[in-house]
């Protein structure tokens, strides 16, 4: 039913993330979570700059039903947030492995990113 | 381990339907077909379908019914004409609520009670204590009935085109309601609803409920009905500034607190259960008082947040979401009466951020100059 590319890394937490080269990275929430949550109608992002450790709080998304926090997959630094999500949380529902994207981070030990699951093993999970 | 959930007679329907289920009281209910916002839009817009089969029935028969019910609602229902129908609390002796529900009159010694479905276990059990010390028969007859909502500004629309040709269900007032055959099933339509729009509740038995849900979907193809689940019945009551039990209403917090006191008639002759504390509390002024809001903000208030005045905490929210008509987050919270009266500011607490509460009478979604012409 859901989604799940093959080329991207996942978290037991449904979130994804997609090694962009320089450990620059892209991190969402899978199509599972967006579906899980339905209709998301706020997300609560950090600045620029802040650092996170693997697993720690870095946001929220808001759907009608509840508001949930969005987990680091991996020690990071972020880099930029998507500001579309601003003015069109939907997106995240609507394409949440394209412009649905959150956070673009600097991962801070590359070789960390083994620890994720790749995308069998996530399929396995949901 | 968790109790095995109750299911409707009409689960395969949703299920067939692509509904989201979720655990609610008790029951497997879908909390969405499409999607909430689009769910309750539908309802705004066009009608929504709602399965409601988890609510619970029971009856009252026999000359001392009417004295019974009045002893335990804190509404009037001795005087109520048959096929008209009420809302009412039912209190406990210190004026907390035990529940709120819709009374049927029937017959000149039959009701016909609706009751939410988290609270029915207790209900009967409560009922079923204070009506043995009235001549009167009560009984559950929750798996008599499956039960589905039409509401939506074409619901009547909607509903008519399943009824005989000599039957004008537009006739049928507010808070009426009339046996009657639709799609070839006999049942009881009440011109009641939670979505603050109009429309029918239809009391229907369980083995005849999946076909009329889909003779009415059918009828209503072209008008915009859609199913609809439980988030979009939540969100359309809370913008309409209906209570739910255990929200705005709760053994904690009074029908006069909660803005319900037209439902409480304290000079009822004879009494009612709860009828002292609640005597003593309007005299006093309730202490807190159920508000809704809107706020000027995306980001949404939760129940059991903090609400503050002045930095001080002053009440919490008891109901938040966002308005998909509005596209702003709406909610309910208990304040302090005497931080209302002050006038001072209100804020809640959302993750540390102070966001201003605008206080708003319901309905929320329509803005206050339409409601002084309507």
């Amino acid at each position: 039913m859901s989604s799940v590319p093959d080329d991207l890394r996942y978290t037991k937490d449904h979130e994804w993330l997609q090694l962009a080269g320089d450990g620059v990275a892209l991190v969402g929430i899978t199509d599972y979570a967006q579906q899980s949550l339905g209709d998301i109608v706020y997300v609560e992002l950090p600045k620029p700059g802040a650092r996170f450790a693997a697993g720690a709080t870095f946001g929220v998304v808001e759907s009608v039903k509840a508001a949930s926090d969005l987990y680091m997959p991996i020690e990071a630094e972020v880099l930029e947030v998507n500001s579309l999500l601003e003015t069109m949380p939907e997106l995240v529902n609507q394409v949440p492995y394209a412009a649905g994207w959150m956070l673009k981070v600097r991962v801070s030990a590359p070789a960390a990113l083994a620890q994720l699951l790749d995308a069998a093993a996530y399929r396995k999970l949901i | 381990m968790t109790a095995a959930l109750s299911r409707t007679p009409l689960h395969g329907w949703h299920a067939r339907h692509g509904a989201r289920f979720v655990p609610f009281s008790g029951w497997e209910m879908p909390v969405q077909y499409t999607g909430i916002l689009d769910e309750h839009r539908a309802t705004r817009q066009g009608a929504g379908l709602f399965d409601v089969s988890h609510m619970g029935e029971a009856l009252v028969s026999g000359p001392q019914a009417a004295a019974f019910l009045d002893h335990v609602a804190t509404n009037r229902l001795g005087d109520l004409a048959v096929g008209r129908a009420r809302y009412t609390l039912l209190c406990a002796p210190d004026g907390g609520v035990v529940d709120d529900i819709i009374v049927y009159r029937t017959g000149p010694q039959n009701y016909l009670l609706c009751l939410n479905a988290g609270n029915t276990p207790g209900d009967l059990a409560w009922l079923g204590e204070h009506a043995r010390r009235f001549d009167c028969e009560f009984r559950d007859a929750s798996a008599d009935y499956a039960q589905l909502a039409l509401q939506g500004p074409r619901a009547i629309e909607i509903a008519a085109r399943l009824a005989p040709s000599a039957v004008n269900l537009a006739d049928v007032p507010r808070f009426s309601f009339v046996e009657i055959v639709l799609a070839g099933a006999t049942m009881i339509a009440s011109r009641t609803g939670y979505t603050g729009e109009d429309g029918f509740e239809f009391y229907i038995q369980p083995g005849q409920a999946e076909a009329f849900a889909d003779a009415l979907l059918e009828a209503g193809a072209d008008l915009g009905l859609k199913p609809c689940g439980l988030g979009a019945r939540d969100s359309l009551r809370l913008e309409a500034g209906l209570p739910l039990y255990g929200h705005e209403i709760s053994r904690d917090i009074s029908p006069l607190q909660a803005g319900l006191g037209w439902a409480v008639k304290l000079d009822k002759s004879g009494g009612f259960i709860g009828r002292d504390a609640l005597a003593a509390e309007a005299a006093a002024g309730p202490a807190n008082r159920v508000v809704f809001f809107i706020l000027d903000d995306r980001r949404v208030a939760r129940a059991d947040m903090t609400v503050s005045a002045g930095g001080q905490p002053v009440g919490r929210i008891l109901s938040g979401t966002v308005s998909p008509i509005l596209n702003l987050p709406i909610g309910s919270a208990l304040i302090a009466d005497s931080a209302l009266k002050s006038g001072a500011p209100l804020t809640v607490d959302v993750r540390g951020a102070a966001i201003p509460l605008r206080l708003a009478k319901p309905p929320l979604h329509k803005p206050p100059e339409s409601r002084i012409k309507n």
